[in-house]
């Protein structure tokens, strides 16, 4: 017999859950009582409860297991609001446990009672509100489900005080299935569709592959790789998708969209194919839609069929799991007599490389190192190849994250970590815990700026406590760069509000006040050698300040309003 | 165009409010809407009206799929349905009004269901164009009060929307 807070915690032990991160209050404490009773489950304690939500978000990013966050009723649950719609908007599985007050006073404006169910309700895949304590093992089994199944997302259980009471006691059963009958996820993909997939490819001319956050997620990397491999086709990855394909290998375009690079844009544009998987075709990728690679047929492989011609429309549409859809093309290809048109492809190519040696980022700088200022794309070089090109990176919002996204080449998924759909500010330190709680020993470094660092800064503490040695990588421009830009490019120079007129603070200071170790960089001589200083502290959190050219801008830089192939380069050039 | 959406969902806590919200979350209009559970108690019929072209439709029924509540959906407009509405309405008829009125109820097959000495109240039954008729053929200027049920549809033939 248990009560319904031992309930919840067996349940999750049960569900395999290892490390909940959360925050305790009045509505939650049964909860953290029978937390206290146990050793299976890791309470984390985080500083602010929107950085447990980010922690718990990043946990499952780089495991592709399901995040889990606990928090109490009222200011516990608005605080993990932003961090529920990151995860939502990205599509990670999560669940929220919300304490709430009790069930007899919930609608009386009770105290610490906000409607979390109704807040939360557009940002999550699902809501529970349990009733009885007797549903909890069968809401906790759904949840994990919902939340990781299909199109993965967060779910929040709301959980009312009495339904925790220690006195009142229950069997406890922790069931071995769930079916829910209107919730059938797909799988397998249409064999007929996958069909004509295969052939469109295998006809193409000038095809691309453009890959995102679902061929991560689904855990469709290998298989997307082999594919591209086989028939020696280029790929471009999403933000989201980056690490999908190995970002160091040749057919790898890099990044497309906004600010990806010139050959990407480029092959898209002028692509005759795409094979889109696991991406949504976001405004930040298409620019504008009706002017969206003209030529070209497209097949889009989702699991979600909302996802498919949502924005742009698809001609063969296959709604299914990239694991599933991937290696029925990819057994098809092996078995089909045709063979993919080697000198079209070989044109193809050298098109493709004529961009990469005209404006591609990865064939020759395309901005000024020449003078003593230290530019923050060398910094995610040096970045990298301190690091061996192999740490967890997670990042924050703004120019510092798109360089990120740039210079770090990543060759293996669910090690990019970043905010891509909601673009939080304040992800990048919280995310740093939650990998490096997931994977103690490996290298994990916090790609920040100034200004975003400073939202959930407060997890330092929680980071001493833990002994979480996460190294901070601040791409100090003295500016919300990315406001800034904007303001340079559309607003002639007019830094409303983008600038702090001397106040930041002293962040090596700030780093001794929490026990850590700081260390500032303003010398482009010094940045390698500091920063391998960095990294051989292993067991130390590490925050390197480093004072970054103030002016520069991110290129390429979609035109808005136009096709993909208009960008800008630099501050002056533009397709 | 205007479609007919149905949808059975899970009678439950919150359900409902799943899919307004979904509606104004995304920019959908709804023109109307009724819901009541069904024979099987654990599920509601929800119908709701709305207009939109075919990519919005089609959105809109992905969405409402998606929708971990809803079993099944059908957009009734796709195929030959009933279509059926109630209105109530409450208008002035006094001297000759009152003969007149009654003349446009029987040409619409409505009844009369409460009388008094200046007023009536009128029960229509029917697609939602007739009722608008309807109103039209009374006129703003007798007319106190109307309320809608909003509609309710169901697919002609064998055709059927359950589990
Ligand atoms: C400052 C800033 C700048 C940005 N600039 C760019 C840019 O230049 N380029 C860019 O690409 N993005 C950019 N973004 C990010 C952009 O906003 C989107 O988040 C991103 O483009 C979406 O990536 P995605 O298409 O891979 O989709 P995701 O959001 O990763 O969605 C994944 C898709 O895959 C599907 N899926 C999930 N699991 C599976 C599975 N198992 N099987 C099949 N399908 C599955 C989902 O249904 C979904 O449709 C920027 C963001 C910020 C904050
Ligand atoms: C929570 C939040 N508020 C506001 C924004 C809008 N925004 C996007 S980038 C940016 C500037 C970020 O500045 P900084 O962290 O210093 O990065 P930089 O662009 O300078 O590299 C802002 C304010 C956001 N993305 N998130
Ligand atoms: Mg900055």
């Amino acid at each position: 017999m248990l009560s319904g807070g031992d309930m919840l915690i067996r349940a999750l032990r049960d569900e395999g859950v290892t490390t909940v991160f959360g925050y305790p209050g009045g509505a939650a404490l049964h909860i953290y009582d029978a937390i206290f009773r146990q050793q299976d489950v890791k309470h984390i304690l985080v500083r602010h409860e929107q950085a447990a939500t980010h922690a718990a978000d990043a946990y499952s990013r780089s495991t592709g297991e399901v995040g889990t966050v606990l928090v109490t009723s009222g200011p516990g649950a608005t605080n993990a609001i932003t961090g529920i719609a990151t995860a939502y908007m990205d599509s990670i599985p999560m669940v929220v446990l919300s304490g709430q007050v009790v069930s007899e006073r919930i609608g009386e404006d009770a105290f610490q009672e906000t409607d979390m169910v109704g807040i939360s309700r557009p940002i999550v895949k699902h809501s529970f509100m349990v009733r009885d304590a007797r549903d909890i093992p069968e809401v906790v089994k759904k949840a994990y489900y919902i939340a990781r199944t299909g199109r993965p997302g967060p779910v929040v259980i709301d959980i009312p005080k009495d339904i925790t009471n220690p006195f009142d006691t229950y069997p406890y059963e922790y069931p071995e299935k769930v079916k829910i009958r209107s919730y059938t996820p797909a799988t397998r993909g249409h064999a007929g569709q996958i069909k004509k997939a295969v052939q469109l490819m295998l006809d193409a001319k000038r095809p691309v592959i453009y890959a995102g956050g679902g061929v991560v997620q689904g855990n469709g990397s290998e298989l997307l790789t082999d594919i591209a491999r086989k028939l020696n086709y280029p790929v471009t990855n999403t933000l989201m998708g980056l690490g999908a394909y190995p970002g160091s290998d040749r057919q790898f375009l890099g990044m497309l969209g906004m600010h990806g690079t010139y050959e990407a844009n480029m092959a898209m544009h002028h692509a005759d194919a795409i094979l889109a998987v696991g991406a949504r075709f976001d405004d930040r990728v298409t620019n504008a839609v009706n002017k969206f690679c003209p030529n070209a047929k497209i097949i889009h492989i989702d699991v979600d069929p909302a996802s498919i011609s949502k924005t742009v429309t698809a001609d063969i549409p296959i709604v299914g799991a990239v694991d599933s859809v991937l290696s029925e093309m990819l057994a098809l290809i092996l078995e089909s007599e045709q063979k993919p048109d080697a000198s079209a492809v070989k044109n193809w190519w050298e098109q493709i490389d004529e961009w990469r040696d005209n404006h591609g980022i990865y064939t020759a700088p395309r901005y000024d190192n020449s003078g003593e200022k230290i530019m923050p794309q060398d910094v995610i070089k040096t970045l990298h190849e301190v690091t061996g090109g192999d740490a967890y990176i997670t990042s924050d919002v703004g120019q510092h994250q798109m360089f990120a996204a740039q210079y770090y080449l990543f060759d293996k998924p669910r090690r990019w970590i970043n905010s891509g759909g909601l673009g939080t500010m304040g992800f990048g330190l919280p995310a740093a815990m939650g990998v490096q709680m997931a994977h103690r020993d490996a290298v994990v470094a916090c790609v920040t700026g100034e200004g975003s660092i400073q939202m959930c800064i407060e997890e330092l503490s929680a980071l001493k406590q833990y002994h979480l040695p996460v190294k901070i990588i601040c791409l100090n421009n003295q500016a919300l760069g990315m406001v800034r830009q904007w303001q340079d490019m559309q607003y002639d120079s007019r830094y409303s509000e983008s600038l702090y007129e001397d106040s930041l603070p002293d962040f090596i200071k700030l780093m001794d006040a929490y026990g850590h170790v700081g260390i500032r960089v303003t010398k482009k001589e010094e940045l390698k050698a500091k920063m391998e200083e960095c990294f051989a502290m292993k067991d130390r959190v590490v925050f390197m300040d480093i004072a970054v050219d103030t002016s520069e801008h991110v290129y390429p830089m979609q035109i808005a309003g136009a096709s993909m192939r208009d960008m800008w380069l630099s501050k002056t050039e533009r397709t | 165009m205007r479609r007919i959406i149905s949808v059975l969902m899970e009678n439950a806590p919150g359900s409902l409010s799943r899919v307004v919200g979904l509606f104004s979350q995304r920019g959908y209009n709804i023109e109307s809407l009724t819901v009541a559970p069904t024979e099987d108690e654990t599920l509601s019929r929800l119908t709701l009206t709305t207009i939109g072209d075919d990519h919005k439709i089609e959105q809109i029924t992905k969405h409402l799929n998606k929708l971990i509540d809803v079993v099944k959906l059908v957009d009734l407009t796709e195929g030959a349905h009933i279509e059926r509405e109630v209105m109530l309405i409450k208008v002035k008829a006094a001297g000759a009004q009152r003969a007149e009125i009654k003349r446009c109820v029987d040409i619409f097959r409505g009844q009369i269901v409460d009388v008094t000495a200046s007023l009536y109240i009128i029960q229509i039954t029917g697609t939602s164009d007739k009722l608008d008729a309807f109103l039209q053929a009374v006129g703003d200027a007798s007319i106190l009060e109307v309320v809608r049920s909003g509609v309710s549809g169901i697919a002609r033939g064998e055709k059927v929307l359950s589990l």
